[in-house]
């Protein structure tokens, strides 16, 4: 009987220990429904950021998501198995033309937010997890809008390395179509590819 | 003529359908690439013009009450494929959407049930099929219907049976419905299709990957098991072999 109590209130101590241990860290969703929040709050009440102000929303880009992306994770697996097959001058300039595909069209989105708001649904993992997936909605006119992220442990915080819209992970969807343009052209045929993407849509902006 | 040469379509169509795995769906790309270019055109020219003068003309409350009026009746149908995958308590949430949404929102044009949190599900006959475990077969693109596969198509004409417009018998009245229903997902559409022209390398391969993506992801009301561990780096046999793209037009 009183090994039994022993037992339950050293159990109870691990317990605590251990919830304190995990507060100690930021927990990844309300990571996400931070900095959600804190990106939607500035495009509110930014006009300039609505109309589609190119400058003020990379500043903005720069200050809240670049820094939370784990970009060289994301390419690598978008490029997948031919990922080792890439010189290191490769890799840097498949990662740099994907990330500013990716970063184009992130701001291309932002302009559209108008009364939405981020609700986050429950998490399922333990503390101990270094890979979680935070699933999220985005609520506003309409139906809503499933968003979820696939998170890294970084030191003491987070960085994203998947993001999946309506359904659709991104890295998978791209690793589908890096095969095919690698597979006809290269490597380098991939990169000349993106370049031109991304050439044609600055200069369509500006 | 052109009788037998559809159905000769039709069988070559079932037969390649039966070619296609979780490693290659799409044994009918060559056929699928014309008919999306197709659409691709009558998109261009007919379609995108009609939906962005609709969002233009059109006052944005009046636009939602459409919408909502096409998605009140499709709670119904939503209903009916909820209890026949068995899930009861989802099922009599879409009801009690569709009787909310029909008395108190004017019959249907305004989501009532929305704001007193009830969800849509949304579900279609498709995923009910994909629910049972009848899979995927291959990817196929139909003439302005858009992507879909094998099983999909066959859920279609049912799903299209539990539209509004099947319900009225005038045909004028039907194809005007029919051809609101249209513009009013089109206009609904058109900022995601604008973000997909940005960010594919080869439109057709990315629409075919999210379609199948998004529709395992449905059948899995958002949370399918993991098919691989997305991290080809740790583990290079995973990455799915890619097939040999055929130059489109």
């Amino acid at each position: 009987m009183l090994k039994n109590r022993w037992t339950s209130l050293i159990a109870t101590a691990a317990l605590v220990l251990a919830t304190a241990v995990a507060h100690a860290q930021t927990a990844p969703d309300a990571w996400i429904k931070q900095i959600s929040g804190e990106v939607i709050d500035t495009v509110k009440s930014d006009k300039a950021i609505q109309a589609g102000d190119t400058r003020k929303i990379m500043t903005l880009v720069d200050a809240k998501i670049l820094p939370n992306v784990n970009f060289l994770r994301m390419t690598s697996s978008a490029v997948g198995r031919y990922w080792r097959q890439a010189t290191p001058e490769q890799q840097a300039r498949l990662q740099e033309e994907f990330k500013t595909l990716l970063v184009r069209t992130y701001a291309g989105a932002l302009t559209q937010v108008k009364d939405q708001s981020v609700e986050l649904k429950p998490l399922r993992a333990k503390p101990e997890d270094t890979e979680v997936l935070v699933r999220s909605e985005v609520k506003g006119k309409g139906d809503p809008i499933q968003l979820d992220y696939r998170l890294e442990k970084a030191g003491d915080g987070w960085k994203i390395y998947d993001v999946n819209v309506l359904g659709v992970w991104l890295v998978e969807t791209y690793r589908a179509s890096f095969a095919q343009e690698i597979s006809a052209s290269g490597i380098d045929g991939l990169i000349t590819k993106l370049a031109e993407k991304n050439k044609a849509a600055a200069a369509a902006k500006s | 003529m052109r009788r037998r040469r559809l159905a000769a379509l039709l069988c070559s169509v079932v037969l390649l359908a039966g070619c296609a795995t979780a490693q290659r769906p799409d044994p009918l790309e060559p056929v699928n690439r014309q008919v999306f270019a197709f659409n691709e055109a009558v998109d261009q020219v007919v379609l995108k013009p009609v939906a962005l003068a609709y969002e233009a003309v059109l006052p944005s409350p009046v636009q939602l009450a459409v919408s909502n009026f096409f998605g009140n009746v499709r709670d119904v149908w939503s209903a009916v494929n909820l209890f026949l995958q068995g899930r009861i308590a989802d099922g009599f949430s879409d009801v009690m959407r569709f009787g909310t949404n029909t008395v108190f929102g004017f019959g249907g044009v305004m989501d009532v049930a929305t704001e007193l949190g009830f969800e849509r599900h949304g579900e279609d006959f498709g995923q009910t099929l994909g629910r049972w475990g009848v899979p995927n077969g291959a990817y196929i693109v139909w003439p302005i219907l858009g992507p879909s596969t094998l099983r999909d198509s066959i859920g279609l004409p049912v799903d299209m049976q539990a539209s509004p417009e099947a319900l009225v018998s005038v045909s004028l009245a039907r194809n005007t419905m029919t051809g609101l229903r249209l513009v009013s997902t089109r206009a609904g559409l058109l900022s995601a299709t604008k973000l997909i022209d940005e960010i594919a390398l080869d439109k057709y391969a990315f629409v075919r990957n999210a379609y199948l993506q998004r529709r395992r992801s449905l059948v899995y009301d958002g949370n399918p098991p993991d098919e691989e561990e997305a991290d080809p780096v740790a583990d290079p046999a995973a990455a799915p072999a890619s097939a040999p793209a055929p130059t489109g037009p």
